[in-house]
């Protein structure tokens, strides 16, 4: 059926998955208050919000199913928003998992983490669903504040109060940034609705006025902070570095898949039509972040902060799939994050059973020898850091992940030969981090007096086993995910007309 | 404007406020004690309340003032006190002098960057919301009929999210501020 959002009842109607998530998240709130403070509490909560996520799912399998739409309004109804929603509901899965056995182990028995993950969900699906420029910023502020304390729920470690404050205090800065650039495109086209934005512009031939131009430069500075690319950058290292490993996995997989994915529908949607404006600085943005995010990574010796740079390096090849432009570039682009958020989320989920209690073991020559220790942890981790590099086999779906890319990036209408010769390039430097801690975990003898690694609980258990089977299970079969990608993409209803009538 | 003294008086009143507005903003962001730092935020509320009613916008001039002077600055100023910052002469400013010449760099970069905005900003059309034809509403501007409408039709999911941030950020805040019992 096709949703008229001006009616009430079908706005929720098409809301229905974000309402489940909502409700189920304030209950849960509710219910936290109400309960005694402690390991047990911690553990009900977390399955609680299990069920809650489930049951979220559940409603965004079951409109996909309906394959509803939806006439011109404030959110879209499309399989972008669903498959984002999917990306988001199973990271927040891992990230109670991760949670329900870290709190145990770090003494943080708040049960609060897992009804703050579910807001900040609820904020992600808000964003990925968001047609109105006003609704992308409260998305990403639910989003955004949620993680803030997130970050900053380890009280008794100093770093994770500096990472909080820093990632609080930049966050306040870049969403400043965004406001303005709304501000102006509001004040230049006089909506906030994406579909209105872009018809405005083509209407009125507003391609170079200069409050637009400068409100999507604005746009594109609050966007580039929020996914951290160069030279916006600066606070994901500490950010991540001082976080609960669990959140860290959250934000660098969910809270980035979820920036990224409105970045590319505000593109693809409002300013279709300015893409000489945007391109360049994107194609910018896309080179530095890659060049600059591979070579300081390359430097790393810190296990979090070399996955912090590695995912600046990935903001950098998913801007290249958003410089691409096309449907082609936005079905590539997705395919990336799904492959990107698996990869991710594993191989912080291996970091944190090997990190002990108080965030210790962090270091590279903590991995010396797991293949002699713990071989299932190191296959794990070896799996995750090839998908990442985009290794062919035994990368899985990252491989492909990276090669759907640069066939977006050479079939798009713009010159973006140089960004794909640059992609390669700094693949191959990327190789020179994760294969070193592959070779590290794999060729290095367990050094004498290293610390033991404590026994895995089985939740953590399972999340490593899905997160390889995926990686392995996609590369194996990836035309499915990618004819799945490429029937969802993001594009303004008037465009995919024309688009189907030129084929 | 029937009245040839209207205009006149309207602008007088405009530039009053406006100034007043602009003064007390610019006095709130260089005092270096928080509490007459806060004061003069409220000074600038007060003025942006007034320039609302002119706009006959008397609900939300009100409103500014109810919400804003009142109570979001009494509350500021609790926190000011609870949090005791000390006397204004030992709080140590921003990075020293190249933090300031950055900071006042990009500031007025900004400030060029409104300049240039509103150059050649021809505004199209304005898609804003229907207002509603209902004569009975507009009838009676600045009450609380235009306001009511768009935010619970047009604006309704946006007014509905909001709550939901309002509430993530009270949670947020209950739990990095309260006594945790593993707070060692």
């Amino acid at each position: 059926m096709t949703f008229d959002l001006t009616i009430p009842s079908q706005l929720l109607a098409a809301l229905t998955p974000d309402l489940i998530l909502m409700a189920g998240a304030t209950l849960l709130m509710v219910l936290t208050a109400l309960r005694p403070e402690g390991s047990a509490s911690q553990r009900g909560i977390g399955k609680l919000a299990l069920v809650v996520l489930v049951a979220t799912a559940v409603a965004v399998v079951a409109m996909i199913m309906a394959g509803n739409n939806v006439g011109p309004g404030v959110i879209a109804v499309d399989r972008f928003r669903w498959t984002a929603d999917l990306i988001f509901i199973g990271a927040a899965i891992g990230t109670v998992l991760l949670s329900m056995e870290y709190g145990d182990k770090e003494h943080i028995p708040q049960a609060e983490v897992h009804v703050l993950v579910l807001f900040a969900t609820a904020g992600m699906m808000t964003l990925a669903a968001a047609r109105d420029l006003m609704i992308v910023f409260l998305g990403i502020e639910i989003m955004s504040i949620a993680v803030y304390v997130l970050a900053g729920l380890n009280r008794r470690s100093a770093k994770a109060a500096e990472g909080a404050l820093k990632y609080f205090l930049l966050g306040a800065f870049a969403t400043g940034f965004l406001l303005y650039g709304i501000a102006l495109t509001y004040g230049a086209t006089g909506s906030t609705n994406l579909s209105v934005i872009g018809k405005v512009i083509v209407d009125h031939q507003l391609q170079s006025q200069s409050m637009l131009l400068i409100g999507v430069g604005l746009l594109l500075v609050g966007f580039g902070f929020k996914v951290a690319a160069v030279p916006f950058h600066m606070w994901a290292p500490d950010v991540y570095e001082g976080a609960p490993t669990p959140t860290t996995a959250f934000m660098a997989s969910a809270v980035k898949a979820a920036a990224f994915a409105v970045f590319l529908r505000i593109w693809l949607e409002a300013f279709p039509q300015m893409d000489r404006a945007w391109i360049l600085p994107v194609w910018w943005l896309a080179a530095i972040t890659m060049l600059v995010g591979n070579v300081v990574a390359l430097a790393q010796r810190n296990i979090k902060r070399l996955l912090a740079y590695s995912s600046v390096v990935h903001s950098g090849y998913l801007l290249v799939a958003v410089a691409a432009g096309t449907r082609l570039g936005s079905a590539a682009f997705l395919f990336y994050l799904v492959a990107y958020t698996i990869a991710t989320f594993g191989a912080f989920a291996v970091v944190t059973t090997i990190g002990t209690a108080g965030e210790r073991n962090q270091d590279l020559s903590d991995y010396e020898g797991l293949w002699s220790v713990r071989p299932g942890l190191a296959i794990a981790m070896g799996v995750c850091m090839l998908a990442l590099m985009g290794f062919p086999l035994f990368g899985g779906v990252g491989f492909f992940a990276k090669w759907y890319l640069l066939q977006a990036a050479l079939g798009s209408p713009h010159n973006l030969l140089p960004l794909s010769v640059i992609l390669v390039l700094t693949s191959v430097i990327a190789a020179g981090y994760y294969l070193n801690v592959v070779r590290v975990m794999f060729m290095k003898p367990r050094p004498e007096g290293a610390a033991e690694i404590g026994p895995i609980g089985p939740l953590t258990q399972g999340v490593l086993a899905v997160t390889v089977a995926l990686i392995i299970g996609l590369g194996l079969f990836p035309s499915q995910l990618a004819t799945w990608t490429r029937g969802s993409t993001p594009m303004a209803p008037n465009q995919t007309a024309a688009q189907a009538t030129n084929k | 404007m029937q009245n040839e003294f209207v205009p006149l008086f309207y602008g007088f009143h405009f530039y009053l406020f406006g100034l007043i507005a602009l003064a007390s903003a610019l006095m709130f962001v260089t005092r270096k004690s928080p509490v007459a730092a806060a004061l003069w935020l409220v000074q600038t509320m007060f003025a942006l309340a007034a320039l609302y009613v002119m706009m006959d916008a008397q609900f939300v001039g009100v409103m500014q003032i109810l919400v804003y002077a009142g109570a979001i600055m009494v509350v500021f100023l609790f926190v000011i006190m609870l949090l005791n910052l000390g006397h204004p002469s030992e709080i140590s400013d921003i990075r020293g002098k190249w933090g300031r010449v950055i900071a006042g760099l990009f500031g007025i970069a900004l400030l060029a960057e409104i300049g240039a905005a509103s150059r050649n900003a021809l505004v199209p059309a304005l898609q804003l919301p229907q207002a509603p034809t209902d004569g009975a509403i507009n009838g009676t501007a600045g009450v609380i009929g235009p306001i009511a409408g768009p935010m619970f039709k047009e604006y309704l999911l946006a007014f509905e999210l909001t709550s939901v941030l309002l509430l993530v950020a009270v949670i947020g805040a209950v739990v990095l501020g309260k006594k945790s019992s593993n707070a060692r």
